[in-house]
């Protein structure tokens, strides 16, 4: 269900002759600016187990390294998932509330391909992927037949039915309350049901674990010592969303990415000059539904244990909140709003009552009493509100997301010194236009 | 034929509170446009209004009563409620007892101010933006004030009871003139149902028997054509979001004995109520109400043990279920005016 470049409608074939021309230059068929995102995403995913630790692990402050496996893997695979999220949404404008249904949908599938065929992350993933496929075809094929708040609510009508029938009445395909878990009486046909020491085996790709994990440690005298995590459960993500990240790039620089923002602008302007958008959007929604399929086959390639409640509306909404912190409809903006939301979760509902108090005790008791009770509500349990507050500024004043906010930054830098590079300011303006 | 009798009884009761929020729903999307993903948050505010007064209503403080003796003989010490204190005894405690409907009084202002601050602070800047704007504003506007509660109030449910008077159930059955102790009914589902069909009512009474009802449905069909005979249509709609908002806190107040409220209940109840709007068309006042009890009983009745033996799951699916079917055959949903939001 690819788009056809040559089907002659004018609008969209301007658009298709620019793009493949653009298409055929530069690395890997991308012009130099979305080459440069794709190299800088490589090496911040490579070096992360370093960036994400800057602090000593013998500090005080070594609670905000964000740098530990858990989390990084985490990091990479709600990217994974916000980017097929923005495939549909960014580009066409479809609001989707219930993609969180075929994360777990992928989950379960590759749990289960732990259990009958063997340990194989990539067996899993596979699994993964199709079943989402085949579950986002039918949703979508369903809901794609209304748009606006429709469409909405069809998404979340079905997530909802899959989450309460995977919670009580699917219990032996998807472990019900308690989840699906491994046992050490699955067949595993392809491999060992039990290892030799009779555990239950690890996922592995061909013989790595995935757990696996080379402590690098590092020392400045005086300072302390910086402890580097580098696992390969996290590589392995991370290969795999540099993969993701460059097929949404494809996507977004492709005649049928064009085709999708079609969609988006005017609709109707499309059914008038003959275009049928229903093929675009459903391959747009099967696509966005396979991402999600594979960040939730690589969650439990990670830790092998689905639960139902990852299908909850509930976990939709988290997918929208990040795509639209980051950027709706940007490439790179997915990917930084799932970072940030992950490392909120994470990081910053750790800040208690004694951190704070830890920080403001430079200040005389009366006034750090104050300070504490003034802060304490929006950290640590109660990160979620700053979330809330932060998202609500977000779309009042910055419906661009976070990317938006650094291209106006970077606008007020340029204008300021503006004398010296008077030629790049002006692109810089037409390029951030055709970003939207 | 009990159980089914019963259980068309809990629907009525489950689809007044779908009915209340759902009309509050309509009453936004109808005069605003806008898509308003903080009513479930309003619906819950509503319930913790009630619980603000009860907790109000109990400020006691401690007196030492010489003729009573605690265990280890020392005279004890009893709370006594101001309330208690000024009202007497009798009353005082009545007082106490009566603070879920008492919480109707104390709800209807708050809620009013709430809705006006609501759509003079925020939502009268996302009018002209898309509605998928206006569903992710007022998406981050309920979790900011669920977490608030949820600051104050801790994540726990709160129970409320109702006054003592209410707080049994009677043998519907009997009434009914089945066996006795077969259909066994809270009072209090009872009187919510009446307590939402007094409420729709009232909306619907106002809005077509008064000149103000009449200019607001005037601005519904056609908000340009009044703006230009001269009326300032925009004062009027903030009117109507603050009754949609009192309305919604009205469900919540009435329906803390019927479950202890918690700062996620509004999340609970706003997907259904959505699907509730959504079903019986969008912008139409009827078709909310209507939609809210069909699917309030169609939930009943397909928890019956029959049903359930027949297609395991259905009881937890067949809203959703009603919902797709309806929207995919009809466009307009049950009752939806002809072109408003039918694409």
């Amino acid at each position: 269900m690819t788009a056809n470049p040559e089907l002659g409608r004018p609008d969209a074939a301007r658009g298709t002759r620019t793009a493949a021309r653009r298409e055929r230059s530069g690395f890997l068929g991308l012009t130099g600016r979305d080459a440069g995102l794709l190299l800088l995403v490589i090496v911040l995913t490579m070096a992360a187990p370093v960036l994400l630790n800057p602090f000593p692990a013998t500090s005080s402050l070594a609670q905000f390294n964000a740098g530990y496996p858990d989390l990084m893997q985490r990091f990479v695979i709600f990217g994974i998932f916000a980017i097929g999220f923005n495939i549909l949404f960014g580009l066409t404008g479809y609001l989707s509330f219930g993609h969180a249904a075929f994360l777990g949908a992928g989950s379960f599938a590759g749990v289960w391909m732990f259990k009958l065929l063997g340990m194989n992350v990539l067996l899993a993933i596979g699994a993964s992927m199709a079943v989402a496929a085949l579950f986002s075809l039918m949703v979508g094929y369903v809901s794609l037949r209304r748009s606006g708040i429709y469409f909405s609510i069809l998404t979340l009508a079905f997530a909802q039915m899959s989450f309460a029938l995977a919670y009580s009445v699917l219990t032996p395909i998807t472990g019900g309350e308690t989840g699906l878990q491994l046992a050490l009486n699955d067949p595993r046909i392809l491999g060992e049901s039990v290892t030799a020491s009779g555990n239950i085996p690890l996922p592995s790709l061909f013989g790595l674990e995935m757990r696996t994990t080379e402590l690098v440690t590092f020392r400045i005298e005086g300072l302390g010592v910086w402890a580097f995590p580098f696992n390969v459960g996290y590589y392995f993500c991370a290969a795999v969303m540099i993969v993701a990240f460059y097929v949404s790039i494809r996507i977004f620089r492709s005649p049928f990415g064009m085709m999708l923002r079609a969609v988006k602008s005017n609709q109707q302007r499309l059914n008038y000059t003959g275009v049928s958008s229903r093929p675009y959007t459903l391959a747009a929604f099967v696509i966005s539904g396979v991402y999600a399929g594979l960040a939730g086959g690589l969650l439990v390639s990670m830790d092998p244990l689905a639960g139902a409640e990852r299908m909850q509306w509930t976990a939709s909404g988290e997918v929208v909140l990040m795509t639209i912190l980051g950027g709706a409809g940007t490439l790179i903006g997915p990917v930084l709003g799932a970072g940030l939301i992950k490392y909120f979760e994470n990081i910053f509902s750790k800040i208690n009552k004694g951190v704070l108090e830890g920080w403001f005790s430079v200040f005389p008791d009366g006034l750090s009493d104050v300070l504490v009770t003034i802060v304490y509500p929006f950290v640590g349990k109660g990160w979620h509100l700053t979330l809330g507050i932060v998202f609500m500024l977000v779309v009042i004043f910055l419906p661009g997301g976070l990317v938006e906010g650094g291209q106006r930054l970077g606008r007020v830098f340029r204008r300021s010194d503006r004398k010296g590079l008077g030629v790049e300011a002006p692109a810089a303006d037409t390029r951030a236009k055709a970003e939207e | 034929m009990d159980g089914i009798i019963l259980q068309l009884f809990d629907g009525l009761s489950k689809g007044s509170a779908y009915a209340l929020i759902a009309l509050g729903l309509t009453l936004i999307f109808g005069t605003l446009g806008v898509v308003n993903f903080a009513h479930g948050a309003l619906f819950m505010l509503g319930a913790f209004c009630a619980v603000l007064l009860s907790q109000l209503l109990t400020i006691s403080h401690t007196v030492v009563d010489e003729s009573r003796t605690d265990f280890l003989g020392n005279p004890m010490q009893v709370d006594i409620p101001y309330v208690v204190e000024w009202f007497g005894e009798a009353a005082g405690n009545a007082i106490i007892d009566w603070s879920v409907p008492l919480a109707i009084l104390f709800a209807i202002p708050v809620m009013l101010l709430i809705g006006f601050a609501m759509e003079r602070g925020l939502i009268r800047h996302f009018y002209k933006r898309p509605h998928a704007d206006q569903i992710l504003v007022t998406f981050g506007l309920a979790i900011v004030l669920q977490e608030i509660i949820k600051y104050f109030y801790g994540a726990n449910p709160i129970p409320t009871p109702a006054p003592d008077a209410f707080s049994g159930s009677f043998d519907l059955g009997a009434v009914l003139g089945f066996d006795p102790f077969t259909i066994i009914y809270p009072y209090w589902r009872l009187i919510y149902f009446v307590f939402a069909l007094i409420i729709i009512a009232g909306v619907f009474a106002f809005l077509q028997f008064t000149t103000f009802g009449m200019v607001v449905r005037a601005g519904m069909a056609d908000r340009e054509t009044v703006g230009i005979l001269g009326i300032d249509i925009d004062k009027r709609f903030t009117v109507m979001f603050g009754i949609a908002a009192a309305v919604a806190g009205l469900a919540g107040v009435m329906y803390t004995p019927i479950n202890s409220p918690n700062y996620h209940m509004g999340m609970d109840f706003l997907v259904i109520s959505f699907v509730v709007v959504v079903v019986g068309g969008m912008g139409s006042l009827g078709g909310a109400v209507l939609a809210g009890f069909v699917l309030g009983v169609l939930e009943s009745l397909a928890s019956l043990n029959a049903v359930i033996e027949l297609i395991p799951g259905i009881n937890q699916v067949v809203i959703y279920l009603a919902a797709v079917l309806i929207l995919l055959t009809r466009p307009r949903g049950l009752m939806g005016r002809k072109g408003v939001m039918e694409d």
